[in-house]
């Protein structure tokens, strides 16, 4: 048990004043110098023992605390002039132009400072941000006449980012402070300092506080060499310039000299702060790189916030490449042994697995299901060795955690990156494997988008019993099935899982007994009763149905007949499912594939997902099974067609060339008429194109007549396992056309694409037409515009990313405080009602049937058939 | 929707609900009387058909704690990157260039005062809407024409330093446009111009080659009717006649006799915002991000979108995703601190001594604690006993 856990309620922001500095101060720094030859830390210096220390063998002179345990002191250095906090100059500038410059009271009468303070103060009430009041509170005070003292008003500009003008004369950080000290506190509150927790004039430095060398540490290198933190290389400089500034300015020297060392100090503060301040040239490190700053610390993607505060580096996790593996469950991640071995899970001893715990502490951490340490009752955490376990076995007892190997069951969260969605992280059940890539079954590839290219993945072990019961429930596979995005499956088979089907079910394919029972045998089916006859591949997928199943669909092989002949189609499109039964049409991608599997997504939604799951992992072993009797490959042969349908396409394409050339005249000639709202040229490339694109779908339409369901790369893209019948008639037929910025290719030389073309010409070749097909091969201009065309498209996916990533990150931002209350209302984190009620009718479109609650079709035909 | 079904069958099915004690939105009502009538169910069907819809209704609904900002923002979000980057794209109408997929898509998020490309379509009401003589001289009232789109010649003079106009009058006819109009427009413009009948002169105030050049410039793009921020418009007949615009002007075009109000509709939702209200203009965003999505084959379903348009539309004004609107606006200093501009919000929040009341989820994260979402939204709460024994 863990003591009580404090909860952090608020968190007050204010600004220090010199007082607050000095207070927190536990030693002064003048000295400039870090260490002396000893290489002991100087007294007074920026590596003073008091402000903390590093090396756990030496204790803090301030609180007595060994390294590690002592987070460090603040120090202080006292500044021999003011200077401004950069951060401040703007707020700086519009305080003083809002106030008098003789009397320092602000510039509006003491009934208008009254109305602003009541607006302010009801700003604050409602929970709104209060700078839209304090902007108006800028504006209306500038007057050129004090309505206190009546004074005129010299102008104040502000060079950025810390000059204050007064007229044409410059204010020394000394004068702002002064005039900043006259504001009073009502004057103040109305300006948008709150004189609770800040006074204009602290923003001016006095005193500057220096962190702790906890936040600055020193890194020493293999040669023995110390290197300093960037920050304590910045406070070396504001000393030395500080004490050059004190001496100077005791000994009496010249105006001009101290206003050039006030400068100059002015200009390392302001550095040290914010080192991209502009208008301030950056301070630069010996080697010419600028130094990383205080704000460039927090700043950014690399910040303190976005990558320390908002995200972790975390124990109990891995990465490595993935595979596929289709005979594990979708529920299943393959792990490798020796990640097993290196994570653990936590496990509390007690009487009922004391015996268990100890089999795990006597195989030690090498072998596998093993432990890697034991936690005893004082907390002490005791690594377990080959040599030492049986030691530790002896002292084992209830109560002890012994942080046990990952072993097949265990419940770990795994990732891919980009994580778009929450299906990029879910939970899964680890099955400990050989070799040492995670293993994953290709249903869950979709949500992951991952392919098997080199991709990697990381896994998370859950440490806790609530996180692993939290993850149990709501992260497992199988109850991210159906996308939140649609309501409809993105969980579903790919690839040769979906042509496995296809081939397992279309009309013709029949098994004899022994065989179809081999396959079931492989699928790990039950064991249905003998029928001593042929078994056809549809009664063997019909085992996996449930039931009580009713459905009809077109399938994705459909050929789009303009009449349908449902149940006697003779293309295997129609499917008829009855009482569990698949009468007639053949499995597909619309069957269970990602995206679109209808037969998935109805045993989904009325079966639950423990069904569904386990519909998926009986059917792509069925279809895997399917697939490896029936067999399928592919080369360039199946994109043979014979001489003859070559000669049609050939000849299709030059008559359309020569449509083209037709059109070019015409518009030569000037015969050709302008669309609506075009000019003659747009009309022209328009016309073109539609010519070009025509005949490039006429020639694929040519090409396809000659390919029938026989052919193995056919089977691939009419079932949606793989590309489509455009890539196979690119492959056969005709490219088409290289499109660049979405028109033809008009760019390169003066006038033309290529100099192999006269000036102007406007043909199907001259504009990037690629005649031939991937098969033919591509002659040299056709393969630089193919090239062309082809660079656009990766330069645009990089670009793509980028932005959508952004956007992304901005929605996710504005959206994530969101939250549905009990009563069903949407509100924001400040209790805002967005929404009475969510979507309007309160659906969670995860749990819809394509964003419906209810198919009302479907519920009354069911209503009927009973 | 329009009135095919009958109010007393609507009634009819409220009772049964009511009875049932199903509590349906209003669309659910509508599409089951939809379905009595379309499938001519007996009573005692309709009854068990709202059993059954109320059953999957409760099944369906969103659970309390639900983090339903994150997913819609995602679910929105995600297909970005499928989408295609290309900015123009023929939307329906061949003659008019539109901005689509990802571009379109964060015009929208962003909420932009001046969209890369406004269109609208205008709608007439029954009696005008297949008057193709009133559409045609409409369409001519409202698109911009130039006096270059009515001359029949036109020439500089550099002899007598001054340029000659003479119009086209079948050109003005076939425009329906108002010669009169059209050359007290030129006389406004240009003082120092001598109409005779269809002839314009102009003449230069200086007596330069290049100012000469200048006026000839200027006096062909001189506008001679349109409404502004309108440039090009296209007639077209789909089932009736429709007018598409480059350029938008809702408030002006919906003041123009014969056109529907209820149908005419522009792609500028600052536009609709001004004109129209903000209910019209989170309706307006809640159609064109569909649309767009739509448009390239992604399926999202209406309810994130919703929740984004109502997240941008809640203060009453539209504002942006991102740090200039909503983001920006958050109460939580370290909320801001973390989303961008990280060094700003931390020293405002400084003098004005803000408070962060932690009650946001990254604020959470920050500092380590549960976040109030999902199964961290609730709590155990222990009820001791309170009879002593």
């Amino acid at each position: 048990m863990k003591g009580i856990i404090k909860q952090i309620s608020q968190i007050n922001f204010g600004l220090m004043s010199p007082e607050d500095i000095r207070k927190m101060s536990v030693t002064q720094i003048e000295t400039p110098d870090t260490y002396d030859e000893d290489g002991y830390p100087i007294e007074n210096g920026l590596m003073d023992p008091h402000l903390g220390v590093i090396d756990p063998s030496l204790r803090c002179r301030a609180c007595g605390a060994k390294g590690g345990e002592c987070q460090g002191h603040f120090g202080s250095i006292n500044l021999a002039r003011p200077v401004i906090h950069v951060g401040f100059g703007d707020t700086i500038h519009k305080i003083l132009r809002s106030t008098c410059n003789t009397c320092g009271r602000i510039l509006l009468t003491d009934t208008e400072v009254e109305d602003f303070r009541a607006r302010i103060d009801a700003l604050k009430e409602n929970d709104e941000g209060i700078n839209e009041g304090i902007k108006e509170v800028y504006s209306a005070a500038r007057r050129d006449k004090c309505p206190h003292c009546d004074e005129e008003q010299e102008d104040i500009k502000i060079d950025k980012p810390i000059s204050i003008i007064e007229g044409n004369y410059k204010l020394t950080p000394s004068e702002v402070r002064e005039k900043l000290e006259k504001i009073t506190d009502g004057d103040a509150y109305v300006l948008g300092v709150n004189p609770e927790v800040a006074r204009p004039e602290w923003m001016v430095l006095t005193v500057l506080p220096v962190p702790p060398v906890t936040v600055r540490p020193s890194i020493t290198l293999e040669t023995g060499e110390r290197s300093e933190d960037d920050l304590t290389h910045k406070l070396v400089d504001i000393l030395r310039i500080n004490q050059r500034l004190l001496e100077n300015m005791e000994a009496g020297a010249p105006q001009l000299i101290v206003e050039d060392l006030w400068e100059l100090l002015q200009y390392h503060v302001t550095t040290y702060f914010d080192n991209e301040a502009s208008g301030v040239p950056p301070a630069r490190h010996r080697s010419g790189r600028p130094l990383k700053t205080l704000a460039q610390r927090l700043k950014g993607k690399e910040g303190r916030f976005r990558s320390n505060l908002s995200g972790k580096r975390v124990n109990f996790s891995a990465r490595t490449v993935i595979s596929p593996d289709p005979n594990i469950s979708i529920n299943e991640v393959g792990v490798p042994e020796m990640i097993a071995k290196e994570v653990t899970v936590p496990v509390h001893v007690n009487d009922w697995n004391i015996e268990k715990m100890k089999e795990h502490v006597m195989n030690g951490p090498n072998a596998h299901p093993g432990a890697n340490y034991v936690i005893r009752l004082d907390g002490r955490k005791i690594r377990v060795y080959d040599e030492t376990k049986e030691a530790i076995l002896e002292m084992l007892e209830p109560g002890f955690i012994v942080e046990r190997h990952l072993k097949d069951g265990d419940i770990v969260l795994f990732n891919r990156q980009p994580s778009l969605h929450r299906m990029s992280m879910m939970a899964h059940e680890v099955k400990v494997l050989p070799y040492k890539t995670f293993r994953l079954n290709l249903c869950v590839c979709p949500p992951y988008n991952a392919d098997f290219d080199g991709d990697e993945m990381n896994m998370h072990v859950f440490q806790t019993d609530e996180s692993r019961a939290e993850a149990k429930s709501l992260m497992r596979v199988q109850e991210h099935i159906l996308s939140p995005r649609f309501g409809g499956p993105i969980i579903g088979a790919i690839h040769d899982h979906i042509s496995g089907a296809y081939l397992l079910t279309r009309t013709g394919s029949i098994f004899t007994e022994e065989k179809a029972f081999q396959l079931i045998r492989k699928a790990k089916l039950p064991i249905p009763k003998r029928k001593n006859k042929d078994w056809t591949g549809k009664e063997l997928f019909s085992l996996l149905l449930p039931e009580n199943l009713n459905m009809q669909y077109k399938a994705e092989i459909c050929q789009k007949c303009d009449e349908c002949m449902l149940k006697e189609c003779e293309h295997d499109a129609y499917v008829v499912i009855e009482d569990g039964q698949l009468i007639s049409g053949a499995m597909d991608e619309k069957t269970y594939g990602s995206f679109s599997g209808k037969i998935l997504d109805t045993i989904m939604k009325e079966y639950g997902s423990d069904e569904a799951r386990k519909f998926l992992d009986a059917s792509t072993d069925l279809a895997i099974s399917g697939i490896m009797k029936a067999g399928i490959t592919t080369s360039t042969n199946d994109e043979e067609i014979p001489e003859e349908a070559k000669q049609r396409i050939e000849a299709h394409l030059d008559s359309a060339e020569a449509k083209v050339d037709k059109l070019v005249e015409a518009y030569e000639n000037e015969e050709l008429e302008a669309l609506p709202g075009r000019s003659l040229e747009e009309t022209l490339e328009m016309k073109i194109m539609q010519v070009l694109g025509e005949a490039r779908d006429k020639s694929g339409e040519i090409a396809e007549s000659y390919f029938g369901m026989d052919n193995h790369s056919v089977i691939m893209a009419t079932t949606g396992a793989r590309a489509s019948m455009l890539n196979l008639t690119q492959i056969t037929a005709c490219v088409g056309q290289q499109s660049v910025r979405g028109g033809r290719i008009d760019r390169g030389y003066i006038e033309r694409t290529l100099p192999h073309f006269k000036k102007n010409e406007l043909g199907a070749k001259a504009r990037g037409f690629v005649h031939s097909s991937y098969k033919e091969g591509l002659d040299p201009i056709e393969f630089f515009f193919h090239a062309m065309g082809g660079r656009e498209g990766l330069v645009d996916t990089a670009i793509r990313t980028a932005q959508s990533g952004y956007m992304q990150r901005r929605l996710v931002n504005a959206l994530q405080d969101l939250n549905v209350r009990e009563s069903g209302l949407v509100t924001d984190n400040r209790g805002m009602v967005i929404q009475t009620m969510f979507g309007e009718d309160g659906v969670d479109p995860a749990k819809s049937d394509y964003g419906k609650a209810a198919d009302l079709d479907k519920i009354i035909d069911e209503m009927r058939v009973k | 929707m329009e009135e095919i079904i009958d109010k007393k069958i609507i009634e009819k099915v409220e009772k049964v609900a009511k009875k049932k004690k199903a509590d349906f939105p209003e669309s659910y009502i509508y599409d089951i009387a939809e379905a009595y009538v379309r499938r001519e169910l007996s009573d005692r069907e309709l009854e068990k058909l709202i059993i059954k819809v109320r059953k999957a209704y409760e099944r369906a609904r969103v659970e309390s704690g639900e983090a339903v900002g994150t997913v819609a923002a995602q679910s929105v979000g995600e297909p970005g990157t499928q989408m295609t980057m290309r900015t123009f794209h023929y939307a329906g109408v061949a003659e008019l260039n539109v901005t689509l997929g990802l571009p379109r898509l964060i015009e929208i998020v962003d909420a932009r005062k001046k969209i890369s490309t406004p269109t609208m379509a205008i709608y007439f009401d029954d009696d005008h809407k297949d008057d193709e003589e009133f559409v045609k001289k409409l369409a001519n009232r409202i698109g911009k024409s130039t006096l270059n789109d009515i001359l029949k010649d036109f020439y500089i003079n550099y002899a007598e330093m001054k340029v000659e106009a003479v119009l086209d009058e079948e050109k003005i006819e076939d425009k329906r446009l108002d010669l009169k109009e059209i050359l007290a427009n030129v006389e406004k413009a240009f003082k120092r111009s001598d109409i005779k009948e269809s002839t314009i002169v102009f003449e230069p105030a200086k007596q330069t080659i290049r100012e000469l050049r200048l006026l000839a410039d200027k006096g062909r793009d001189l506008q001679i009717s349109g409404i502004k921020n309108i440039g090009k418009v296209i007639i077209r007949r789909e089932d009736e006649w429709i007018i598409h615009t480059e350029g938008s002007n809702l408030g002006d075009i919906l003041k123009i006799d014969g056109v529907d109000e209820v149908r005419t509709t522009t792609n500028d939702i600052h536009e609709i915002e001004t004109v129209l209200g903000i209910e019209a203009a989170r309706n307006a965003i809640i159609n064109e991000a569909l649309r767009t999505l739509e448009e390239q084959g992604l399926s999202v379903d209406v309810r994130h979108i919703m929740l984004v348009a109502d997240m941008m539309t809640s203060e009453g004004v539209v504002r942006s995703i991102g740090r200039h609107g909503i983001s920006g606006e958050k109460a939580s200093v370290l909320a801001r601190a973390a989303f961008e501009e990280t060094g700003k919000h931390l020293l405002r929040a400084s003098i004005r001594g803000e408070v962060d009341k932690l009650t946001g989820i990254i604020e959470n994260i920050i500092i380590g604690q549960p976040i109030p979402l999902g199964t961290g939204s609730v709590g155990v709460v222990m009820k001791p006993n309170k009879s002593k024994k």
